[in-house]
């Protein structure tokens, strides 16, 4: 690749915000029609890198250089006539407006709106993303508005397209769809820089990959040549160790959780009701739940927390006692704990000290509360000892929530649960956005805990902790649970079917082990 | 004009400020921000105009003191909630509070000044049209100006790019900001034309209405538009239907009389307050209605650094 | 150009400054108000702070007027601290001193007894407890926002009493004004040191708010008032029961009005009249914010505000300053106390550009 002028290049960029390096002279080439993947853990200086390429946030040092020239990118406009372009994990959506609208509203010069919808049409269905300009996005589904994200930034004429975290919230199959239009686009010479922490999909797809550490770059390679495990240890920059997992339980215990039959209602427009669900989870089993985010989640878990009651009472059991028309306190009392995916905001008040979080939750049990009073002292003692037992790095009980970085908080929401003694555990993606270490500790205590007799239900759009805990799977679609299968016997290619709404066996055509083609 | 033609020309002109301060305030809310200082506003600029009025100038020019003074006022609130991150609905109370003693403290020498009305403007031609002429064409040039504007926002709202964005940034302020929209400056905007046109719905009062200025001159009009808009879902032509049939009750009182209607005023001046919780009971039963219409960042803190 | 950014955790200084600061910027912009009204600044200032209660009997005097402020301030710091926004105190206020009134009134014995007054206190709050309760019962089962509902309540409750005084408790012997007729007087409050206005209803009012800050500090429903104000979410998650507290913030907050009503119309003016309060509902609300939602702030703050009724009434008298200063200067107050509250959640930085 002698004398081809990179399309960009970084050079020494430093970015220092208070109390942290976020980039240390990070250096960077990327070459025309390169798909260039940007490797590290959450904190590693990815997004802040790319923020700077996308003129979000100005380097503090370094140079940034554009074919061959020296640049400033001043702001996002700025490098959209450069040539840059971004699709960002978090889309910049509006849920009440169409698709049209919601794409003028990216582009610098939309024109009219006759023509653009006619452009939308054209370039989405080119690159194998088809898009109505007229449906309002709140209508569409995650993969679907995926696309609005994408199309819009290809209008620009993008030379370098950024993504970030783009299969994070997209089914196998789309991620295969996603992956053809890529390679089409780096066919017309086009660069893309592809963040990711997926390792199998990176050796898929990027021709180069550089690997960023705590700020700095820990190393380029290869990804045909080199390991998911290689890969992975250049991340963390140490051993990786597998959770400890005994041996499949083979005489499940009791029924602790018992769903038959489950329907919400919602008077949300947004909202994903349940269809008829059915679910059992045995006491010293984990069971997974499978699926893309929106589809029935949130829905799902405030129903079995108790905090949106339901009409019939039998539709939820737990331990035996029909439960589905209790809030959570009473459910609590039979036994529920429950950690909800919005950890600052739901599951902890952000500003308030640890050890009044302690009480959110802890209310019921432990003598917290007596007589109406709340007894202080304890409630900092019960603090005291979740952040001793679960390594939580905090100052101590009168931190405030808020303070914690997001690893740490999990750690105590979790720890805060566990400490209950519940006899079903129910954990809503527990490890989205934690640091591979605190992830480790968290699915080693959930298998502990299900271990020591109690019922855990996780519900992640990360397969790969499904398949690291669960003894079975379901996958929820559109609002309709699956039967919850063996982890062994369930392939990724027939997970992703299911995520797509496939609950039939027609499904499956390829063998076991699915690797993106 | 007979009896009914008169009863409907005094429900529009009664729906007049009423509709004036609720465009101002639907604009501002379709920008993500509530403003509950209509009421003071609306005082700020009945007191202006009358005053400017009073002293000899031009109705033109105490029509546009109004707007600036409600303007003005608005701009407090701006800077409060937009740049120093002031809880929404305190200041919108604040501003209220200090409307309302603004107002009396600068209308004392105003008080029992006569003054006279706003003149009509018949429009030439459609005036003589039986029935519609005197119905729609007969009236005083600000009553004409509420229309339009009814009409004018509509059009801007739904068919400019201008109104896409504000409607953007009324729904998802976050987003907006990551595509490079000035959230605030935008919404500095909205509150200006809010405060602008409460100023004129006042300033309608005190220069054609009465006409006439007293303490407290609005009587809770600003907060019967701020229900009225919620009424309205947001939507333009249904605030004006809104402000006719609000103007309607406001009517009551002074027709009930001539109609023969035997209760005591005070229960008849109760009407319009009445109607208004009656009117905000029967839209927000319907939650999904208003989510799917409601601004969704409406009210929520906007901090482009955080 | 400045910018704001985000402390760690809120400064305990800024916490503490900030009312003050916010005071201090209030008095000088006052005196530039009254400046340009045409008056000496600084000894309108004095005639306006300093002069009520540079006596006994002017002491006395503000806790007369912190009275109501105090009840109402409460009642409504429980609620704002749970998200809450009663708005119509003045309302709750009117309809506790009519309830009240109606007891004093038509509950005549025979020879006086001491029943009466109790009776009528007990009535007040009842009278605002259901005033208030009728935005509750719209907010909980219709979701209608009780702001508007409590707002426009209070000025139903207002022509409601005008009715009454012109109408059906007019004093006979009162030569037709509108005001009922005097009360005897067993059904007025006496004094608490006989010939100083200083009343019982003070007493009162500082126990409450000693029961509303061991209610916020100690109890768990405190507790649940704060998560639910803070963050709805993490009360929905935790399982605390929203409605309950709802309604128990309303119904104790119209009970506080409806005490600090009949407190008003029994004690200091002795008879229902058409202008019971000049805006004590309205002004608590500032009380509440200048406390801090903090009961033993919010009673310094009404301290404060009655000074500036006071103030306002001696400046009129010994200036001919017009009385309405008083409610531009409350406005005044409250601005300043909102833009100073920033400082408590976010630094001034100089932007580097």
């Amino acid at each position: 690749m002698q004398g081809v002028t990179p399309r960009l290049a970084l050079k020494g960029i430093t970015k220092q915000f208070p109390g942290c390096r976020a980039n240390d002279g990070v250096d960077l080439t990327l070459l025309p029609g390169e798909i260039h993947a940007l490797l590290g853990e959450n904190g590693a200086g990815k997004s802040t890198l790319v923020k700077i390429i996308y003129g979000i946030l100005h380097a503090d040092e370094g140079e940034v250089i554009w074919d061959g020239k020296p640049v400033q990118v001043a702001n996002p406009a700025a490098a959209r006539a450069l040539g840059i372009g971004m699709v960002f994990q978090h889309f910049s959506l509006f849920d009440s407006l169409t698709v049209a609208e919601n794409i003028a509203l990216g582009l610098d010069k939309p024109g009219r709106m006759a023509e653009l919808s006619q452009r939308i049409v054209t370039v989405s269905q080119h690159y194998g993303l088809p898009l109505d300009p007229s449906r309002p996005v709140h209508s569409l589904s995650v993969g679907e508005r995926q696309r609005v994200e994408i199309v819009r930034s290809l209008l620009g004429e993008p030379r370098l397209l950024i993504m970030d975290e783009p299969t994070s919230v997209l089914t196998p199959q789309e991620v295969d769809r996603l992956f053809v239009t890529l390679r089409q686009l780096a066919a017309e010479g086009r660069t893309i820089l592809y963040i990711s922490h997926k390792l199998e999909e990176i050796r898929a797809l990027c021709s180069r990959a550089t690997v960023l550490r705590g700020g700095r770059v820990a190393a380029a390679c290869d990804p045909a040549t080199t390991s998911a495990r290689e890969m992975a240890e250049l991340m963390i920059g140490s051993e990786l160790t597998a959770p400890c997992r005994p041996a499949a339980v083979d005489a499940l215990g009791e029924a602790l959780l018992e769903v038959e039959g489950l329907h919400t209602t919602s008077d949300d427009p947004f909202a994903t009701n349940i269809r008829d669900a059915h679910l059992r989870v045995h006491a010293g089993e984990i069971v997974g739940i499978a699926g893309v985010a929106g589809n029935g989640q949130a829905e799902l878990l405030s129903a079995l927390s108790g905090e949106v009651p339901l009409p019939v009472s039998a539709m939820v059991r737990i331990c035996g006692t029909a439960a589905g028309h209790m809030s959570p306190r009473p459910r609590r009392r039979l036994g529920l704990a429950f950690v909800p995916e919005e950890r600052l905001g739901r599951g902890a008040v952000p500003e308030m000290s640890l050890a009044d979080n302690a009480l959110l939750s802890g209310y019921g049990s432990g003598g917290l509360v007596r007589r109406g009073l709340v007894h202080f002292r304890k409630t900092r003692k019960v603090a005291e000892t979740i952040i001793q037992r679960f390594g939580v790095a905090a100052r101590g009980h009168g931190s405030q929530a808020r303070s914690l970085s997001g690893g740490n908080l999990q750690k105590f929401i979790i720890g805060r649960e566990i400490m209950q003694k519940p006899k079903l555990l129910i954990a809503a993606q527990p490890t989205w956005g934690v640091d591979a270490g605190a992830a480790a500790a968290i699915h080693q205590a959930l298998i502990d805990l299900a271990r020591s007799g109690a019922a855990v239900l996780v519900v992640s759009q990360d397969l790969d902790e499904l398949f690291a805990l669960s003894d079975r799977i379901a996958v929820i679609h559109n609002g309709a649970l699956s039967e919850a299968v063996p982890a062994a016997e369930l392939s990724v290619e027939r997970i992703g079917l299911l995520m797509g709404g496939i609950f039939t066996q027609d499904g499956e055509t390829e063998g076991a082990g699915h690797v993106p083609t | 004009m007979d009896e009914t033609t008169a009863i409907l020309v005094s429900m529009i002109l009664a729906a007049t400020p009423l509709l004036f301060a609720a465009l101002g305030e639907l604009v501002t809310e379709k920008s993500g921000v509530l403003n509950l200082g209509v009421e003071g506003m609306m005082l700020a600029g009945a007191v202006t105009g009358f005053a400017v009025a009073a002293s000899g100038y031009s109705p033109l020019l105490a029509i546009l003191a109004a707007a600036l003074a409600g303007a003005a006022m608005s701009a407090i609130f701006a800077l409060l909630t937009l740049l120093l991150l002031a809880n929404q609905v305190a200041t919108g109370l604040a501003l209220t509070m200090f409307g309302i003693g603004l107002s009396a403290l600068l209308g004392k020498p105003f008080v029992g000044i006569p003054l006279e009305k706003l003149p009509a403007l018949p429009l030439p031609g459609l005036s003589q049209i039986p029935v519609l002429g005197p119905l729609l064409f007969q009236h005083d040039a600000m009553v004409y100006l509420a229309f339009a504007l009814t009409l004018a926002v509509h059009l801007v709202l739904t068919r400019t790019r201008a109104g896409l964005v504000i409607r953007a940034v009324g729904e998802n302020h976050d987003a907006a900001h990551a595509l490079g929209y000035p959230v605030r400056l935008i919404r500095f905007g909205c509150i200006l034309f809010g405060g602008a046109l409460a100023g004129l719905g006042g300033a309608y009062l005190s220069l054609a209405y009465t006409p006439m200025w007293a303490q407290g001159l609005t009587a809770g009009r600003g907060w019967i538009a701020l229900a009225l808009v919620v009424f309205a879902t947001w939507k333009p032509w249904r605030v004006l239907a809104g402000a006719l049939l609000f103007g309607g009750f406001t009517m009551a009182q002074l027709h009930a009389q001539g109609l023969g209607i035997a209760v005591p005023p005070e229960f008849l001046a109760m009407l319009p307050y009445l109607a208004t919780v009656v009117v905000l009971v029967a839209i927000s039963r319907d939650a999904t209605r208003i989510r799917l219409n409601a601004p969704a960042c409406i009210g929520k803190l906007f901090h482009p650094d955080d | 150009m400045f910018r704001l950014e985000p402390r760690p955790h809120p400064s305990t200084l800024a916490l503490l400054a900030s009312p003050l600061l916010a005071i201090l910027l209030t008095l000088l912009a006052g005196m530039a108000l009254f400046a340009a009204l045409g008056f000496d600044p600084l000894k309108t200032l004095a005639a306006y702070f300093v002069a009520p209660i540079d006596s006994g009997d002017g002491l006395a005097e503000l806790t007369v007027k912190a009275t109501p402020l105090l009840l109402c301030a409460i009642g409504l710091a429980l609620g704002f601290r749970a998200n809450i926004w009663n708005i119509g105190a003045e309302g709750q206020l009117i309809m506790g001193a009519v309830a009240g009134s109606g007891v004093a009134l038509f509950l005549r014995p025979e020879n006086g007894a001491a029943w009466v007054l109790p009776a009528m206190f007990i009535a007040g709050a009842l009278g605002g407890m259901a005033w208030a309760s009728i935005p509750a019962v719209l907010k909980l089962r219709f979701n209608a926002s009780e702001i508007l509902t409590s707002l426009m309540l209070t000025y139903v409750a207002d022509l409601f009493l005008r009715w009454l005084v012109n109408g059906p408790w007019r004093d006979p012997d009162g030569f037709n004004f509108p005001q009922s007729q005097m009360f005897e007087a067993d059904a007025v409050i006496p004094p608490l040191i006989q010939g100083t206005r200083l009343g019982f209803g003070f007493l009162l009012a500082v126990v409450i708010a000693l029961g509303g800050w061991f209610l916020l500090a100690r109890t768990f429903v405190g507790f649940q008032i704060k998560v639910i104000g803070l963050t709805t979410a993490a009360a929905g998650y935790a399982g605390f029961n929203k409605s309950r507290i709802t309604w128990m913030s309303l119904l104790l907050s119209g009970a506080l009005a409806g005490i600090a009503g009949l407190n008003e119309v029994a004690g200091p003016i002795g008879q229902l009249t058409p202008s019971i309060s000049p805006g004590y509902g309205f002004t608590a609300i500032i009380v509440a914010f200048l406390g801090r939602l903090h009961p033993f702030g919010i009673l310094l703050a009404s301290l404060l505000l009655a000074l500036t009724y006071l103030g306002g009434e001696t400046a009129q008298i010994s200036l001919g300053l017009p009385v309405a200063v008083t409610s531009v200067f409350q406005g005044m107050l409250l601005f300043f106390l909102l833009a100073c509250e920033v400082l408590v959640r976010y630094r001034l930085k100089l932007r580097r550009h």
